[in-house]
């Protein structure tokens, strides 16, 4: 008869295998061209999340059950190969490992738990929408990527959940794409996604050369989170976690990167309440709380991170107060939450206590989060039959801005509705000037190769700009 | 007859030859079509009974007692290597699904004969060892190209340029000896890969050519494997190889810059051939025996992902004519299967995790940061610029007001064909990347070993030990 600890293997397979089937049994069809119908995307869904949130209930029961607070689901090297021709011996292997742990656990159980619930909600607000099976498509590929994220016990195992859940929130982002608006927010938000899996993706090769592993456990010894024990310099931690510090930042929509956040409303209600108000945003300061071990040993790093939590607060907070639709106002409201729960991470590093404020405080605030994105459709309904019953406006307080001095006032209210103008400035002055440079370097570009083709005085003929359909007769 | 009695290699080879042979008497463009996809079929199939053979040591180089060419010109030409053996194949596949995908609307703008001339010429270059006559089928490689450009009328001058400048280079490195050899012959590589400040031609070919003759003349990146075949065995010195590997970045982040800011989907895909062929020229370069593992993934993988992000884009084009990017086309509704390839080709060719391109991604990174840091860091900036580029070419063709046809233009079953078979090799090649991984792995080891001081003028050598991986035995002899 088979151990608790064998049940909870058991238990932790079929936590990665549910998403994974759901993601194949909505995948494959769409790739033929026989995408499921509504009521068995909705079975599929349902039944996948279900199995798996009562699996991660079956490992928590036997972590509380045993006291074990770290189960390891080793899946052994995907990749391995072994280096011993001339000079050093090389290895490179990549490990699919997964980790049950103190932080793993309530974030995969809270994962498990609202994609359930908005998965529900989705169902009936996207009735018979064209896109239906799209959503949902792309709905498995987010819950796929946020399971493998939260559960990675390797940074390159966490890089590809990250990856996945970056694609899946931006093309979400542009799923009303019939509108040219929800195509350019999506593509802004995948910009900044690329900077933060680029940051990640450096910071898991640094890692690997710096520890020869890119295993936690290697990193951080077997004790379990948070009371692991790092063996890096503080030099090489404050190098590994600002490099995950901007991946997080890309992700979690700090401070510069805080504006696609309010982007990323264009997509559907469902979407935005799940990820950028609960999950997707809460996934860099997740980062941070799984590398904590780092921040122990770099108080630089800790500053740093202290800091940035603390002026995205501030900024979110002044935005926030200004916005005038709900999704907005929301966004700017969880983002606020976010930098608070940043900044009590970097304080960590001083009050390791602080660490399960953080993870507490990232649960409570992604549920609060998920209700008030969901029902904020029907709120303004309310709001609206309110209204029409007393005949009138309902009263509207004045905004915080009004305790400010009144010769700030003018200028915050300015700065809170431009948003900071960190968009501004980061069009201004590096998307700008790098799109100019390289359209600079094609118009050169092509200058020279009229000149080779002896046409410089005659332009070679545009390419059409029209769209000319062939029926599908002449294709075949 | 035992399998390993039939030419499978030389089959692979000349059975195109003899198809265009036919298919150039035919005039009906469908009747065309059907031969050039009959002999084609046969063809691929030789191809891959040619690999498995190789692979499972059945012909340990690929060649067969019954071979015909040592017999006319009393040497082994044609064989496989640990090298050679997946790229075959592949090179085979690459083709055939180009003539699958092939639209009516182009059958009669689209050379079927110069597509299996093409063919023969490319799979008899990868299936090729000897610097004299590999230097022979690069020189008449370029030569259909060249050929289709003057057909239809378009400026061929920096296609000329260019390629006069390729093959003057290739001549020149045979020619000499010593390091200076090594420097001509690399200078090749570097113009028939499109290094900046020498690829210009690669846009311009396919703007001028068509999109199909220019995806399967530069695709199989025939400019790696001159690198591997005449480069390496020559040992160019090390200073040569910081300012190729230099040359080779900058092109790498220059390119998929560039492929950012173009207006037209020809020039996009254009710009990303070249940032890939840089990078995987820069794992090379970088000669650790991770970073070349991951070059050559990822070669592997570019011949697949861009291929099939290159059909999906001419089979657009096929409907809708050459797709510019100053405008969203809105073409989601109208084609969902081929969104849905676009994505998937796209997201392969930038190592997105879980398709054939994340593990070579990875490991040309994870080498790169052991060479420098620096590079590692320009590696990671290139490959990030290439998925914007993706993302936003998507965006624009697929995205914006739904586009409204009087007439279907879904996807045709040839095209759905080719779109799952593509699909199939990225994801279960993503999913299970070990044994590619592997050979890889066999083949950077040797080519590592050619590299030594100790055994760098010995190109028989390289042979040799080539055919040796696998506890294979030395070639047959035909004599």
């Amino acid at each position: 008869m088979p151990d608790l600890g064998q049940y909870a293997i058991i238990c932790a397979t079929i936590v990665l295998l549910a998403p994974a089937t759901l993601l194949v049994v909505l995948g494959i069809p769409s790739l033929v061209g026989r995408p499921l119908s509504e009521q068995s995307i909705q079975l599929a869904g349902r039944w996948a999340i279900m199995v798996a949130l009562l699996a991660a209930l079956g490992v928590l029961g036997v972590m509380l059950s045993t006291g074990e607070r770290h189960v390891v689901l080793d899946l052994g090297a995907w990749v391995s190969v072994q280096y011993s021709g001339h000079g050093p011996s090389t290895h490179y292997h990549f490990i699919i490992k997964f980790e049950f742990d103190r932080l793993s656990v309530p974030l995969v159980i809270l994962t498990l738990v609202l994609c359930g619930t908005v998965g529900a909600f989705a169902t009936r607000y996207l009735h018979r929408e064209p896109g239906f099976n799209r959503f949902f498509v792309l709905f498995a590929v987010f819950l796929l990527g946020m399971v493998t994220a939260s559960l990675a016990d390797t940074i390159e195992t966490l890089f590809a959940g990250w990856e996945l859940v970056g694609l899946s929130s931006a093309l979400l982002i542009a799923y009303f794409h019939d509108r040219p608006a929800p195509c350019r927010n999506g593509f802004h938000v995948w910009v900044v996604y690329r900077v933060s899996d680029a940051a990640l993706l450096l910071a898991a090769v640094v890692l690997h050369h710096l520890t020869g592993e890119g295993d936690f456990d290697q990193l951080t010894g077997n004790a379990p989170w948070p009371h692991a024990q790092v063996a890096l310099t503080p030099s090489q931690a404050l190098t590994v976690g600002l490099l995950l510090l901007l991946a997080a930042a890309g992700k979690s929509a700090l401070v510069p990167f805080s504006g696609w956040l309010p982007r990323a409303m264009e997509g559907p209600t469902p979407s935005s309440a799940v990820f950028y108000g609960a999950l997707s945003v809460h996934l860099g300061a997740f980062l941070l709380l799984r590398m904590s071990p780092l921040i122990t040993i770099s108080v630089w790093l800790a500053i740093v991170i202290v800091g940035l939590g603390f002026v995205t607060a501030v900024y979110a907070y002044l935005v926030g107060t200004v916005q005038t639709d709900i999704k907005s106002a929301l966004s700017f409201a969880s983002l606020a939450q976010v930098g608070i729960i940043v900044m009590e991470i970097g304080l960590g590093h001083w009050v390791p206590f602080l660490w399960y404020v953080a993870l507490v405080h990232l649960l409570g605030h992604a549920c609060l989060r998920t209700l008030q994105f969901v029902r904020a459709p029907s709120l303004l309904q309310d709001y609206r039959n309110l209204e029409n019953a007393l005949g009138e406006r309902l009263p509207r307080p004045p905004g915080p801005l009004v305790a400010a001095p009144l010769r700030l006032r003018g200028w915050l209210y300015r700065f809170a509705l431009e948003r900071g103008y960190l968009d501004a400035i980061l069009i201004d002055y590096v998307v700008r000037p790098f799109v100019r440079l390289f359209q600079w370097f094609d118009r050169l570009e092509r200058r020279w190769t009229l000149w080779l083709d002896g046409q410089q005085d005659s332009p070679r003929k545009p390419v059409p700009q029209e769209l000319h359909p062939q029926p599908v007769e002449q294709v075949r | 007859m035992t399998v390993v009695s039939i030419p499978w290699l030389e089959l692979a080879i000349f059975v195109p030859l003899a198809g265009a042979g036919l298919v150039g008497r035919i005039r009906d463009p469908l009747a065309a079509l059907r031969w050039t996809l009959a002999f084609g079929a046969v063809a691929l199939g030789c191809a891959v009974i040619a690999w498995l053979c190789f692979a499972t040591g059945v012909a340990p180089d690929g060649t067969s007692p019954q071979d015909v060419v040592p017999r006319i010109f009393g040497e082994q030409v044609f064989s496989l290597d640990v090298l050679s053996a997946p790229l075959v194949p592949l090179v085979a596949l690459l083709h055939f699904l180009t003539a699958l995908a092939t639209a009516r609307t182009k059958m009669t703008r689209f050379s079927f004969t110069w597509l299996l001339i093409g063919w023969s010429l490319r799979v008899a270059t990868f299936g090729c060892t000897s610097p004299e006559t590999l230097s022979v089928l690069l020189s008449l490689n370029v030569v259909p190209p060249y050929l289709e450009l003057v057909r239809r009328g378009r400026p061929t001058r920096v296609y000329t340029l260019h390629m006069g400048l390729f093959l003057g280079l290739l001549l020149a490195g045979l020619a000499a000896s010593g390091s200076l050899a090594a420097v001509l012959l690399m200078a090749a590589v570097l113009v028939r890969s499109g290094t900046f400040p020498a690829h210009l031609w690669v846009a311009d070919l396919f703007e001028n050519a068509s999109f199909g003759t220019a995806l399967l003349f530069v695709t199989p990146i025939t400019g790696m494997y001159t690198a591997v075949r005449l480069v390496v065995p020559a040992s160019p010195p090390e200073w040569i190889l910081q300012v190729i590997a230099t040359a080779s970045l900058v092109t790498a982040v220059y390119a998929a810059g560039m492929a950012i800011v173009q207006a037209e989907t020809r020039r996009v895909f254009s710009y990303l051939f070249l940032s890939h062929a840089s990078l995987i020229l820069v794992g090379l370069e970088l000669h650790t025996a991770v970073s070349l593992s991951g070059a050559l993934a990822l070669w592997a993988s570019v011949i697949v992902s861009l291929g099939g992000l290159g059909l999906t884009l001419r089979a657009l084009e096929a409907r809708f004519g050459r797709l510019s990017l100053r405008s969203y086309h809105g073409l989601y509704a109208q084609s969902p299967s081929l969104a849905i390839c676009f994505l998937l080709t796209g997201l392969a060719s930038v190592g997105f995790p879980g398709t054939i391109g994340f593990i070579g991604a990875e490991m040309l990174v994870d080498g790169a940061i052991t060479a420098n840091p620096w590079i590692g860091v320009l590696v990671v900036a290139a490959s990030a610029l290439n998925g914007i580029a993706i993302i936003r070419t998507y965006l624009m063709v697929f995205g914006g007001r739904r586009h409204m046809s009087g007439v279907a233009t879904h996807i045709t079953l040839r095209e759905r064909i080719a779109v799952l078979t593509l699909a199939t090799l990225i994801l279960v090649a993503g999913l299970w990347p070990q044994p590619t991984v592997l050979a890889n792995h066999r083949a950077a080891e040797i080519l590592l070993k050619t590299w030594s001081p100790s055994e760098r003028e010995l190109h028989e050598v390289t042979k040799s030990v080539l055919h040796s991986v696998g506890g294979a035995s030395p070639p047959l002899s035909n004599g």
